[in-house]
């Protein structure tokens, strides 16, 4: 159902096919609707995923995928709304969106294609390639520290934290259901090689460290998560690493909870022009 | 009749609040009211001022010479008081001594240490100056009152009600004035216009970032957010409030964003993506001194040639220069039409001046608000293409979730006509035709600037937006004094209307530009519209606007 047949514009061996089967997956498995979903995407090969799955599209501007997507759930909060990019879109150009969407706790899903590199541009270094790793534009090596993703959304308060690898198409596909089920803002970071422009963290780089989460762990405790978002050098844990239910922003707005969806309001001119007295 | 009356003093003194309570008495009794206000780009201190002009004929600018300064402290008689009329007076709040003492024959003597006596309450000397004010021009004293009581409650009330009391018997009436019929009028400024515009043409999501002068809108609207139903953002930064107020256009909600020159400027890129997604948008730019931070509340046109080519590549749009609060009104539901009509991002151009000046208006008419979606509720079958190419350029628009089994995909890539990513040569040629092709019944919805004048003018002034008022009193006091002078004002001005301009340009000796900026923004797009020249330049870029007053010494040294 959510199949398309535009050709893919990426490179052999890139994990975006993974995660791309699996995002279709988790929406049949959730029994969507197309027409219902929206995929707001920014720019970059991650970027391109909306275009290969039959959904609502807003493929819009470099680091601006949540704002739009953001918008998209308030105007129609009836909407599956999927924000979906790469790390230098969602953690770079668009680093400030992200702070924000943490504080305000919509109902979205935000999956973020971590090749930890700036694929599209052709090799720069995104904000977690790894330090001092030498890049085609840091030819002395990557002097900033990587950003955390996990331990950046656990300290802005973000209530479903978790983390994949493309190469498991299987286990992503059951966590990105998760994610959409989850009421609230829900991260998805997904590891993922990039043949082209990532020479460190390989396919086999990643095998080697990845571990799952087992079975009876408990998401809910936060001290617990802390120290896994630290976990990395060597191992690398995946799963849903943080899930708490908070207050979710719909829920908590007047206007958008006693309400249907705003673009279903009706609207009369003369019912506004009370609001005149105001000024007499 | 024609008074004016200055209150002035620090940031904090409370001047707003009592320029307001002195307009609504003014507005209440009847009066045509223009409340100005100069402010400093601070909370506390500094020196700001009201400027409350009352006639009993239509007014629509400020003006120079004062009746009353009402001085919440030294500083402003000292300012002021050289504009004084022959017959005008200075009524003292604080430093009472110093100014009665430097002013002594201008002063109507306020007992300043009775009031804070008799009320226990220094803040309420203000309200004493007020109705002494009212007594000067032999108004009621209930006119005040009613104010307050809107106001305050308990003991603040019961204050100024004793503050108010002893003020009017503190003096006798010099200024005779006749009562006018009373009219139901609403006083307004520009932003609070915009604003319910906005709300009459069913926008419901606002996202903004604060910023001088165009906060208000955001702050009235989100004050009746919950009663209209509308979302009201406050965006962490102006590049997410466009991409927001963008994203809910795309969903199929009527979206808005505003902002000043500065904040405009983050804006921009989102600008060049509602133009290639083709995505209804209205933006307004309130503007004040640039570049840069610049005079954060104070007034200019600086920013039209900005405006007019923001957003990077080439794509339609329109701007629309705000004049005057009622048209701010209409203009604004006009344009969330034309937005929708063309998908076209329309940008309504107001500025300090405008958006804070509150004047007496008509009520809005409501009835005269018609709202056109311009969005397609039959879809044929086989797959809905967003960008399909039709005979007029504009492709019919669904609202994505609202058929079953459409998709709507848009891209900030160039793209095909179902909206997927293209690297086509053709395919670009194509949209850009497209894109263009689709505003060109624009063109004969335009509508051409005002006229304001006598026939066949001589001297044809040529301005736009907010200047409309001081120029309108100007040139009509003018034609009074038998000057062959006649004033167009822009609204419409991108596209730029050209058939008045070049008719009334034929017979005029001299065409004149009147702008508030320092490279006459409106003389070189008319240049490159209609090809015509000014032959002299009338430009204020002090951050002040000109007053009626000044237009007229200008025009009589410069041009006349």
């Amino acid at each position: 159902m959510f199949n398309i047949s535009n050709e893919t514009a990426w490179c052999p061996g890139c994990g975006n096919f993974g995660i791309l089967e699996a995002l279709k997956n988790a929406l049949e498995s959730l029994d969507l609707a197309p027409h219902k979903v929206v995929i707001s995407s920014g720019i970059g090969q991650a970027a391109k995923t909306p275009q290969y799955i039959s959904v609502n599209m807003y493929n819009g501007l470099h680091g601006r995928s949540l704002p739009a997507g953001i918008a998209i759930k308030l105007a129609n909060k009836d909407l599956t709304v999927i924000v979906e990019s790469g790390d230098g879109c969602s953690y770079g150009e668009g680093g400030n969106h992200f702070i924000h969407a943490v504080r305000r706790n919509l109902d979205i899903t935000h999956i973020v294609h971590n090749n930890q590199i700036y694929g599209l541009t052709k090799g720069q270094a995104s904000p977690t390639t790894s330090r001092m790793q030498k890049t085609e534009l840091q030819f002395d090596g990557v002097q900033l520290r990587p950003l955390n993703p996990i331990s950046l959304a656990l300290g802005l308060g973000a209530g479903f934290v978790a983390r994949c690898f493309s190469g498991d198409k299987t286990h992503l596909a059951l966590v990105i259901a998760e994610a959409i089920k989850f009421k609230g803002y829900a991260l998805v970071d997904i590891l993922q090689p990039c043949p082209s422009f990532n020479r460190v963290n390989t396919f086999k780089w990643y095998k080697d460290r990845i571990y799952y989460l087992p079975e009876d762990y408990d998401p809910s405790e936060l001290s617990k998560a802390r120290v896994l978002a630290d976990e990395w050098s060597d191992q690398i844990p995946l799963g849903i690493i943080y899930k708490s239910q908070s207050i979710e922003y719909i829920s908590e707005n007047p206007i958008l909870n006693n309400n249907p969806p705003i673009v279903d309001l009706s609207h009369n001119p003369a019912d506004t022009a009370r609001f005149m007295d105001d000024f007499r | 009749m024609d008074y004016n009356i200055l209150i002035g003093g620090a940031a904090g003194q409370g001047m707003d609040t009592l320029g307001h309570m002195l307009s609504k008495a003014l507005k209440n009794l009847g009066f045509y009211v223009f409340l100005h206000k100069d402010y400093m780009s601070r909370i506390r201190g500094g020196h700001n001022f009201v400027k409350i002009r009352f006639s009993d004929h239509p007014i629509s600018s400020h003006a120079d010479k004062l009746t009353l300064i009402i001085a919440l402290n030294f500083e402003t008689a000292q300012i002021h008081s050289a504009a004084l009329a022959e017959s005008g007076k200075i009524i003292a709040v604080e430093d009472a001594e110093k100014v009665n003492g430097e002013y002594s024959s201008v002063i109507i003597n306020l007992p300043v240490k009775d009031i804070i006596q008799k009320t226990g309450n220094r803040k309420v000397v203000g309200t004493s100056a007020l109705s002494c004010a009212l007594k000067l021009f032999g108004l009621p004293i209930t006119a005040l009152v009613e104010q307050a009581e809107e106001l305050f409650e308990g003991q603040t009330l019961e204050a100024n009600k004793i503050a108010a009391e002893e003020g009017y018997n503190s003096c006798d009436t010099i200024f005779n004035i006749k009562l006018p019929q009373p009219w139901d009028s609403i006083f307004i400024n520009g932003n609070e216009s915009i604003a319910l515009g906005a709300l009459a043409a069913g926008c419901k999501f606002y996202s903004a970032y604060p910023m001088t002068p165009a906060t208000s809108i955001m702050t009235y609207l989100s004050k009746k957010s919950k009663e209209a139903n509308v979302l009201v953002e406050q965006a962490e930064d102006e590049i997410a409030a466009i991409n927001m107020a963008l994203g809910a256009s795309y969903v199929g909600v009527r979206a808005m964003t505003g902002s000043s020159g500065g904040g405009f400027a983050l804006m921009v890129e989102g600008v060049s993506l509602a133009g290639i997604t083709e995505t209804p948008i209205v933006i307004a730019i309130s503007q004040r001194p640039g570049p840069a931070t610049g005079f954060p509340t104070r007034t200019e046109q600086g920013d039209l040639g900005f405006v007019i080519h923001s957003g990077h590549g080439e794509f339609p749009r329109m701007v629309i220069a705000l004049r005057h609060p009622e048209d701010a009104f209409y203009q604004t539901v006009r344009a969330f039409n034309i937005a929708d009509k063309y998908q076209i991002p329309v940008f309504l151009l107001t500025d300090q001046y405008l958006a804070d000046y509150t004047t007496t208006v008509k009520p809005f008419d409501f009835s005269k608000v018609n709202i056109e979606r311009y969005l397609m509720n039959d879809v044929p079958d086989g797959t809905y293409k967003r960008y399909a190419i039709t005979e007029s350029g504009i492709s019919p628009r669904i609202i994505p979730g609202g058929n079953h089994g459409q998709i709507v995909t848009l891209d900030s890539d160039e793209h095909d006509e179902s909206g997927y990513i293209t690297e086509s040569a053709q395919v670009r040629i194509d949209m850009v035709n497209k894109r263009f092709k689709k505003i060109e019944s624009l063109f004969d919805e335009l509508i051409e600037p005002d006229y304001i004048g006598c026939d066949n003018p001589k001297i044809l002034l040529i301005c736009w937006g907010s200047t409309y008022g001081p120029v309108k009193e100007a040139i009509l006091a003018l034609n009074a004094d038998r000057h062959s002078i006649g004033a167009l004002i822009f609204g419409d001005i991108y596209p730029l209307p050209t058939k008045a301009l070049v008719r009334l340009a034929t017979t005029a000796q001299q065409i004149v530009n009147l702008e508030q900026n320092a490279t006459g923004q409106l003389a070189d797009l008319v240049k490159q519209q209609a090809m015509i020249a000014c032959d002299h330049s009338l430009l204020k870029y002090d951050g002040r606007q000109w007053s009626k007053d000044e237009i007229i010494d200008s025009l009589k040294k410069e041009v006349l």
